[in-house]
């Protein structure tokens, strides 16, 4: 378990000290996969690299299995960063190094034997893929193979725990979702404890258990996946959950507008809103919609807007509960 | 001065000379360059190494102190002019190889010379490295001299050869003047033919060699360079 306790961070710059964090206090369970979001600023970069004290905090502590990561001596803490291991948005290979040398690297710091090594490293090059580019170099893959080596790099060790750092910020959407799954394996299959900084809401919604809400610092909301996301309470919250919605939300449509939420619903396969038209004579306005299909379940969220003289609201809300995993309520708005 | 310079005595007289002597002047410049070189590179490989991960919020970070005299005696000695810090360096060729003059004591004062130049172009070299890679082995738990060794100059393989290539043409044109101090060589045969005696001919057959000489080794160190790094998808 990782716990961050009353963690701030202050960097002492040229006109003034910035306060990169602010009195952070997260747990972090073993197996989960953790998400911190917030926009570009917020300090997630920061409070991750605070985890393996590659920054070290300006107050507060970090325990990891109950050990206060802050207090080791190097010695020790080089050998909690083995455990601690961590990739990065740009790869961070060693160019000069083929893809196997590249996953040999920490375990040469750990003074592993050489062809021990080779032969763990060849075992990660299957796990990731990628076993016909053992002799490759990384200039000669894409960035999608150049992540899973590095993913493979991190995993040599053995680590209790992957940090990744805008790990597919740099990657398209078809790759990013391949090591999205990827790290959702190694999550299920090794234990692996994983936390994810980024800035992209997929990216959480795609694999975390448990997502923090970054803003200046400060963390201002907290909790499960489904639940933060269905229904921000915090405003920077609202903001990276769905910028659209809450323009919509603003503007004086003169409509009951109910929420519909689908974190991996079954219900790709029915249309739910023209079924619903058919079996309870409602007519729904689709005001904003957002969903993607993973396999056969639906991500996403939409708006709909109902009139606002009769009970429709109430019967649209009882009726998309019934079908299948959709969250669904009514957007309080101050018109 | 150049009016009989290609007269058939003088040229006669020169192929003569240049048979008989010029093998052995170039095997000495060969010789005197890459020995001085490759001292120049013992000493200034560590030092430029030190300049880099010794400064503040470096990977080993050295007392400021320590950091600033290294910094002053660096400049100090690429300061001097070589023809003066050849005789100011007749002491310690003395105590080194036991005599002042001669190629082999021009040695000293060119690994004097070269060496403080090599350390800044080690120092230049390592600057380039991305330092996200040094964040990453960090992050994988490595120890200062793990990250020296087996990131920092590794990775920067390439970029070390083609400024050691620097370094060696720059040498090969400081034993030229180590000629004056009796050093051999081709600037020997330069400047006692030459200058001394008058026969130009001579002098700018030296001088073409040694041009040849520093288009050779400097291809060759592009090439080198070129070829051992992975960044460049060659294959």
């Amino acid at each position: 378990m990782i716990e961050i306790q009353h963690l701030s961070k202050t960097f002492a710059g040229a006109d003034g000290s910035v306060e990169a964090l602010r009195d952070i206090n997260l747990k972090i369970n073993d197996g989960d996969i953790f998400g911190i979001i917030g926009m570009s600023g917020a300090g997630k970069s920061t409070l991750v690299r605070c985890i393996n004290m590659l920054e070290r905090p300006s107050s507060g502590t970090v325990l990891i299995n109950g050990r206060d990561i802050g207090a080791l001596s190097a010695e020790e803490l080089r050998k909690v960063r083995r455990r601690t291991t961590m990739i990065f948005q740009s790869f961070n290979l060693l160019m000069q190094r083929t893809c196997l040398a590249n996953i040999c690297f920490p375990l040469e710091l750990a003074g592993m034997k050489k062809a021990e090594a080779k032969k763990r490293a060849g075992e990660l090059l299957e796990l990731v893929g990628l076993s016909d580019k053992a002799n490759a170099y990384p200039a000669q893959l894409s960035g999608g193979q150049q992540q899973r080596i590095a993913i493979a790099r991190a995993l040599a060790t053995d680590p209790e725990v992957l940090l990744c750092d805008e790990a597919t910020s740099a990657l398209d959407p078809k790759t990013t979702r391949s090591i999205l799954e990827l790290i959702k394996q190694i999550n299920e299959r090794l234990g692996i404890t994983v936390i994810i900084i980024t800035h992209q809401m997929s990216v959480i919604e795609d694999i975390c258990t448990r997502v923090a809400i970054l803003e200046n610092g400060s963390v201002v909301e907290e909790g499960e996946v489904s639940k933060v996301f269905s229904n921000p309470a915090s405003d920077a919250g609202k903001n990276i959950v769905s910028p659209e919605e809450r323009a919509l939300l603003e503007s004086d449509i003169d409509e009951r507008i109910i929420r519909l939420v689908f974190n991996g619903s079954a219900a790709a396969g029915r249309p739910v809103i023209a079924q619903m038209a058919i079996d309870e004579g409602i007519s729904a306005n689709i005001l904003y919609a957002s969903t993607r299909f993973i396999g056969d379940k639906v991500f996403g969220r939409m708006l709909l807007g109902l009139p606002r003289e009769s009970d429709a609201a109430e019967r649209a809300i009882a009726y998309l509960r019934r079908s299948g995993d959709i969250f669904a309520e009514e957007v309080e708005r101050n018109v | 001065m150049f009016d009989k310079l290609l007269a058939s005595e003088a040229v006669s007289e020169a192929v003569e000379i240049l048979c008989n002597d010029m093998p052995f002047a170039l095997w000495e410049t060969a010789y005197v360059t890459v020995l001085s070189t490759l001292f120049a590179v013992i000493i200034g490989l560590p030092l430029g190494v030190l300049l880099v991960v010794g400064e503040k919020g470096g990977v080993l970070p050295l007392p400021k102190w320590l950091m600033g005299t290294l910094n002053v005696v660096i400049n100090l000695l690429r300061s001097i002019p070589f023809l003066i810090l050849m005789i100011m360096a007749f002491p310690l060729a003395r105590l080194i190889v036991g005599t002042t003059v001669g190629t082999t004591a021009s040695i000293v004062p060119l690994v004097i010379a070269a060496f403080p130049f090599v350390a800044r172009l080690v120092e230049s070299s390592l600057r380039e490295l991305n330092p996200n890679i040094i964040e990453m082995a960090l992050s994988m738990g490595a120890s200062p001299f793990q990250i020296i060794v087996k990131v920092m100059i590794p990775e920067s393989v390439p970029s070390l050869i083609s400024n050691f290539t620097i370094a060696i043409t720059t040498v090969l044109g400081y034993t030229a003047m180590s000629g004056i101090i009796g050093g051999g060589g081709l600037g020997k045969i330069a400047i006692n033919y030459g200058y001394y005696r008058y026969k130009y001919l001579v002098m700018l057959f030296a001088v073409i060699i040694l041009i040849l000489l520093v288009q050779v080794f400097q291809s060759l160190g592009t090439r080198a360079a070129t070829r051992c790094d992975k960044r460049i998808k060659h294959k």
